[in-house]
This record gives C-alpha cells, sequence and structure tokens, in this order.
C-alpha cells in the first residue's frame, strides 16, 4: 500500500514543487575545447540537473553575470587553457562579491596538483582531474550543495 | 559588498529597488513555487502589466535565441532595459535539462540592465514552463519595459504562448518547406508577426513570399465572416540574426504594436490579457486542487479513485466529480 502509494505520488504529481539542483557550467579563457564540457552537462542533465551551459570564451565577469543571473547552486568550471591561477581565482571573488558565498565552485580539465591548494585557498572546493567520472562529479555536487532552503 | 543577503527590505522590494542577486533570488522562488515566491508576486502584481511581453517561439534551431540576442542589442542602443526568458526542455525520465540559450546571448553578458534567465519545463508542456506568466510579473515589475519569452523549439501546435503574449512572434527557417506547410492550422495562426531568419540563406526571399501570400489573403473573406472568430493577418519579415539586416525593422514593427497596446489598446489586445489572466488564473487553481487533493484525509481517497481510473473500473468523468466531492467535503471529518 505505502509502495502504491508511492508510485502514485511519482506518477502523478506534475505540479508539485520539483527543485532539481541547478549547476552553471562554464568554459573561462580562451580555450577551445569544450567536448569535456558538454559531455558533463549531457551527463549531469541525466543525473537530473538542470545545467545551464555558457558556451566558450568566457571572461570572469561573464561568468559571475550568469552565476547571479540564473540563480545557480553550482557553479563548474572548464578549463584546459593554463591560465586557471589567473582566471579560477577571479571568478571566485567576483562571486563573493556579489554576495554568493553559498555557490559551490568546482573545476575541472587540465590542472596541475601543485596548483590545487592556492585554488582551494581562493575558494575552488573541489578540483576534478581527468578520468573523473560523471557519478563522482553528481554525487559531490549532492552531497556538497548549499542550498539556501 | 553589494551582497544580497546583507541589503534591507523583502525580496520583492529590493528586486525592484534594481537589486539583480534579490531578483534572482525571487525569480528562483516563483519558480519553484514557494509560500514567498506566492507572497512576493501578491506584492508585485499590481505594478505589472506594464512591460510588452514578446512571445517567440519556432522550431529548433530555427534561430531564435539568436535573433533574440540580436534583438536585444537593438533596443539597447536606445538604451531601454531588457529582460529575456529562455525556455529549454526538461527530460521527462531524469528531471534533468540543459539550458543553452544563454550560449547565443552572452554578449550581453556584464550589462546591468539586459537580465537573462533560463527556464526548464519541468513537465509542462505546450513550449512554457509552469512559472513563466509570474517570472514576467516579476521582471515587469522590477522595471523592464521589454520582455522576450522564448519557448522551446516547437513544432506545429505548441500554441501556448500566444496566450500569455502581447505580441507573438513566430520565427521560421528558410526552409521550411512549401505553400501547404504555411497554410497548416496551428502555429502559423497565432502569429502576430512571421519572421524568416537567416535571409542570408538561399531560399528566404522565396519562403517569405510564400508565407505572405499564404497568411495575409484573406482581409475581404475576413469582412464577410462578421463576428465569427477570424486569423490574424501577420507580417511577415525578412531578417538575419547573423548579419543584423532586418533586425531594426523586426524591432520597430514589436514597437508600433506596443504602441497601439498602451494606447488602450484594439479589442484583440483586451483579449490577449484577458486571456493571460485565465491561463494564469487557471494554472494556480489547478494546482491549488492537486494540493488539497493531496492533503491528508483526503489523498487516500483520491490514490483510490486514481486506481480505479486506471483499471477502468469507472470512467475519469465520474472521477472528476467524485473528487470535486471530496474537495467539498471538510477534510477532517
Amino acid at each position: 500500500m505505502s509502495r502504491d502509494a508511492d508510485i502514485i505520488g511519482r506518477v502523478t504529481s506534475p505540479t508539485e514543487p520539483q527543485r532539481p539542483i541547478k549547476v552553471l557550467i562554464a568554459k573561462p579563457g580562451l580555450d577551445g575545447h569544450d567536448r569535456g564540457a558538454k559531455v558533463l552537462a549531457r551527463g549531469l542533465r541525466d543525473e537530473g540537473f538542470e545545467v545551464v551551459y555558457t558556451g566558450l570564451r568566457q571572461t570572469p565577469e561573464m561568468v559571475v553575470s550568469a552565476a547571479l543571473q540564473e540563480d545557480v547552486d553550482v557553479v563548474g568550471l572548464s578549463i584546459l587553457s593554463g591560465a586557471h591561477m589567473t582566471l579560477l581565482p577571479k571568478i571566485c571573488a567576483g562571486l563573493r562579491e556579489q554576495g554568493m558565498d553559498d555557490v559551490l565552485v568546482t573545476a575541472g580539465g587540465i590542472i596541475p596538483d601543485a596548483d590545487v591548494p592556492a585554488l582551494t585557498e581562493a575558494g575552488v572546493s573541489r578540483v576534478f582531474g581527468p578520468g573523473t567520472t560523471i557519478r563522482e562529479v553528481a554525487e559531490y555536487i549532492r552531497g556538497n550543495v548549499r542550498r539556501s532552503d | 559588498m553589494s551582497g544580497g543577503t546583507a541589503g534591507e527590505g523583502t525580496l520583492a522590494e529590493r528586486a525592484r529597488a534594481g537589486d539583480r542577486r534579490a531578483l534572482a533570488r525571487l525569480l528562483t522562488e516563483v519558480e519553484n513555487r514557494t509560500a514567498a515566491g506566492e507572497q512576493a508576486l501578491r506584492a508585485l502584481y499590481p505594478q505589472a502589466g506594464r512591460a510588452h511581453l514578446v512571445g517567440v517561439t519556432g522550431a529548433p534551431g530555427s534561430g531564435k535565441s539568436t535573433l533574440v540576442a540580436a534583438l536585444v542589442t537593438e533596443a539597447r542602443r536606445d538604451g531601454r532595459p531588457v529582460a529575456v526568458i529562455a525556455i529549454d526542455p526538461s527530460s521527462p525520465i531524469t528531471g534533468g535539462a540543459i539550458l543553452g540559450d544563454r550560449v547565443r546571448m552572452q554578449s550581453h553578458a556584464g550589462d546591468r540592465d539586459v537580465f537573462i534567465r533560463s527556464m526548464a519545463s519541468r513537465g509542462h508542456s505546450g513550449g512554457l514552463a509552469a512559472g513563466t506568466i509570474a517570472a514576467a510579473a516579476v521582471l515587469d515589475a522590477s522595471g523592464f519595459p521589454l520582455i522576450f519569452i522564448e519557448t522551446v523549439g516547437t513544432g506545429q501546435s505548441e500554441v501556448e504562448v500566444a496566450a500569455i503574449a502581447d505580441t507573438t512572434l513566430v520565427v521560421q527557417a528558410p526552409e521550411m518547406g512549401d505553400e501547404v506547410q504555411a497554410i497548416k492550422a496551428g502555429l502559423l495562426e497565432v502569429a502576430d508577426i512571421v519572421v524568416v531568419n537567416k535571409s542570408d540563406r538561399p531560399g528566404a526571399d522565396r519562403a517569405a513570399s510564400q508565407l505572405r501570400a499564404m497568411l495575409t489573403v484573406g482581409a475581404q473573406h475576413d469582412r464577410a465572416m462578421g463576428d465569427r472568430p477570424r486569423p490574424k493577418r501577420p507580417d511577415v519579415l525578412l531578417a538575419s540574426a547573423m548579419t543584423g539586416a532586418g533586425v531594426a525593422e523586426l524591432l520597430a514593427s514589436l514597437d508600433r504594436r506596443d504602441v497601439v497596446r498602451r494606447s488602450g489598446g484594439t479589442a484583440e489586445t483586451d483579449a490577449a490579457a484577458l486571456k493571460r489572466a485565465e491561463a494564469q488564473l487557471y494554472g494556480i487553481l489547478a494546482q491549488r486542487v492537486g494540493d488539497q487533493l493531496r492533503a491528508p484525509g483526503r489523498s487516500e481517497r483520491r490514490n483510490a479513485t486514481l486506481r480505479a481510473v486506471a483499471a477502468h473500473e469507472i470512467d475519469p468523468y465520474s472521477a472528476a466529480d467524485r473528487l470535486l466531492a471530496l474537495l467539498a467535503e471538510n477534510p477532517h471529518e
């Protein structure tokens, strides 16, 4: 009976508020390699997230502005150009300046291990390297997102 | 420093005062249909009703987002603040979504008078999200005089946007088909303006003249129809969002319609406002009825009725009557 009610609840509640986690996937800087970002966006979609994708060649200001207008829970930054030590701290600072301290910031791409502590210090909560599975990213987000509700 | 959380006043007050962080937060509350969102809407609704709501619809890949971005650029030349609500579909399986319309609109990032918000359809059919009208009201009350509502990529009959927008723009690509496509009922019928986008591509002029021939004929027939519902006679324009050709003319055409609307309007625009009110009200009624039926004391009988319909033991009309009768009862009896 309770299982039955559960099924009915799931099947018949289109007006029930649903609140998927909202993620911004952004490509800051000047590299044109967005296959990884797109694959991740697609994978997170399949994990039930609402994923806003910004496209290539974003300045830190563009990323912050998109995160603000979309009121996302998570900002995922994909960067393979080597400019991560310049761009990622700027984005983290920009988010803080706009009062978005509660937004979870993650990064992925080609980022040397030696740079991770400085990025963590700047506000990137997790750096995902090559070989990370989509499931790992999804679980990390679910476990660490700080939703204000 | 301009910290959203540190501001004074309610989200609605702060959004109206120009706090973009508060506006974004409020749109989330409205989209999630929270009590806070509802309360804010009650406060904001009387301040809304001023903006020109322009629905932009058309097939996937017809260039809706790029065209909206071009129209925003054009409107910004006059210094007008512009908001965009861009809807993309939610997965019916996982509930997830890719909201990709911003990709075409990023040239406006950093302009605080351009506010772009993506919404997932979240199971709502018809090309919009359930919270779209409410989100538009919030942006309207927050001082955006021009609001574009871009639907999901549509097919032939997702005409809901026409019920909520003041002006409906249907975007067509040059290779949209022949004249028979142009005379089919549905999407093209609700257009106030049809734009053949990608006018830099071959075949665009031909497509526009075919559409004109099929859509704009019949004025004489209209007069003969007297008071019967008559089809719209849309303007057919050519534009290229890529080169910018025709975009200024398109915005001018939208503005002319806005002037008519604001100057007291025609019977047609009154009808649009009534339809929007109806769509909004019925949406809320359906939600309230759903909530009440899920309330403790009723949900058991609601579920039993659903199971009976699923098993074909009772017809859905009798079931609906039964549930309406259930609503009239005191839930605690």
